[in-house]
């Protein structure tokens, strides 16, 4: 994983992503707030998506209970 | 099956203007699909091995041109079959040797899907290393351009800058460009393929040798 090591913890750009996760976010969006490349918001988007911290429906995505907790663990 | 379809499912090679062969692989940046680049160029591209010489000074050399490459909305994605472990020590490796950070991804193609897809290893050259291949594939996913140079030549990478330079447009003009064109240089307007657009395109007010071959300036 990238973003998301095996401990669960998250890489400096996990925790940006993680962070510029608003309810109802497409890639894109993300990808405008963080400044990454949107090949990498694609792929850690998807691995937020894996690990539960985001949920995703339709190519948008938003931060889950275990997210938003995360996001506020600054870990 | 024929001669050549033999050839083709043995060396699975790619064809231009056809679907590049989707994939999902293992790299530097963590699990990448090639419909993550959706939107972007991409320059995909292979090398033969971790801590070689000429690869190395490939890779700084596409880091050089790594900003004009995003300029031009256009990513880089390299491949060996290597683990991911060794690329990280590589890329730790130059950075710390020469000052230059990798800014892209690489592929860690252990077992080789990448590369056979794409037709990256050319037995005749070396069984167990991808030759330094370089293919280009456009926002919507279609393999555009590919170029194929041997372990013992480092690649030119102001042809592959001219190359997406060329193809972007090409795309945006519906033109063609000749031989050594550059950015700014005119380029050429698809030839007629009737009589009364070739005897209209006299007139057209276009840089003509003959009817088949004309330039303008963008």
């Amino acid at each position: 994983m990238a973003c998301v090591a095996p401990d669960g913890s998250l890489s400096t750009s996990g925790r940006l992503l993680l962070e510029a996760v608003r309810p109802d976010s497409g890639a894109e969006d993300v990808a405008a707030i963080t400044g990454m490349p949107l090949y990498r918001v694609r792929s850690s988007l998807r691995e937020l998506t894996e690990a539960g911290f985001v949920s995703e429906q339709d190519g948008r995505y938003s931060q889950t209970e275990l997210g938003v907790a995360k996001a506020k663990s600054g870990r | 099956m024929t001669i050549i379809e033999e050839q083709d499912a043995r060396v699975g090679l790619p064809r231009l203007n056809e679907p590049a062969p989707a994939f999902e692989a293992v790299t530097t940046a963590g699990v990448l699909k090639l419909a993550d680049f959706e939107g972007s160029w991409l320059i995909l591209f292979s090398h033969p091995a971790d801590f070689t010489p000429v690869c190395t000074t490939e890779f700084m050399a596409f880091a050089e041109i790594y900003p004009e490459l995003q300029k031009r909305g256009t990513e880089l994605l390299g491949l060996s079959i290597d683990s991911v472990y060794s690329h990280i020590a590589w890329l730790r490796n130059i950075e710390e040797k020469t000052g230059t950070k990798i800014p892209f991804p690489v592929i860690a193609d252990l077992d080789r899907k990448v590369a056979t897809a794409f037709g990256m290893v050319m037995p005749g050259e070396s069984k167990t290393e991808t030759s330094r291949c370089v293919f280009v594939i456009d926002p919507k996913g279609i393999l555009r351009a590919m170029i194929y140079y041997p372990l013992t030549t480092g690649r030119n990478m102001d042809e592959i800058l001219r190359l997406v330079d060329a193809l972007q447009t090409a795309d945006a003009n519906a033109v063609a460009t000749p031989a050594n064109w550059r950015p700014g240089d005119k380029v050429i307007v698809p030839a007629p393929n009737t009589t009364e657009l070739a005897e209209e395109r006299v007139d057209a007010g276009l840089e003509c040798v003959d009817w088949y071959l004309c330039k303008k300036s963008l």
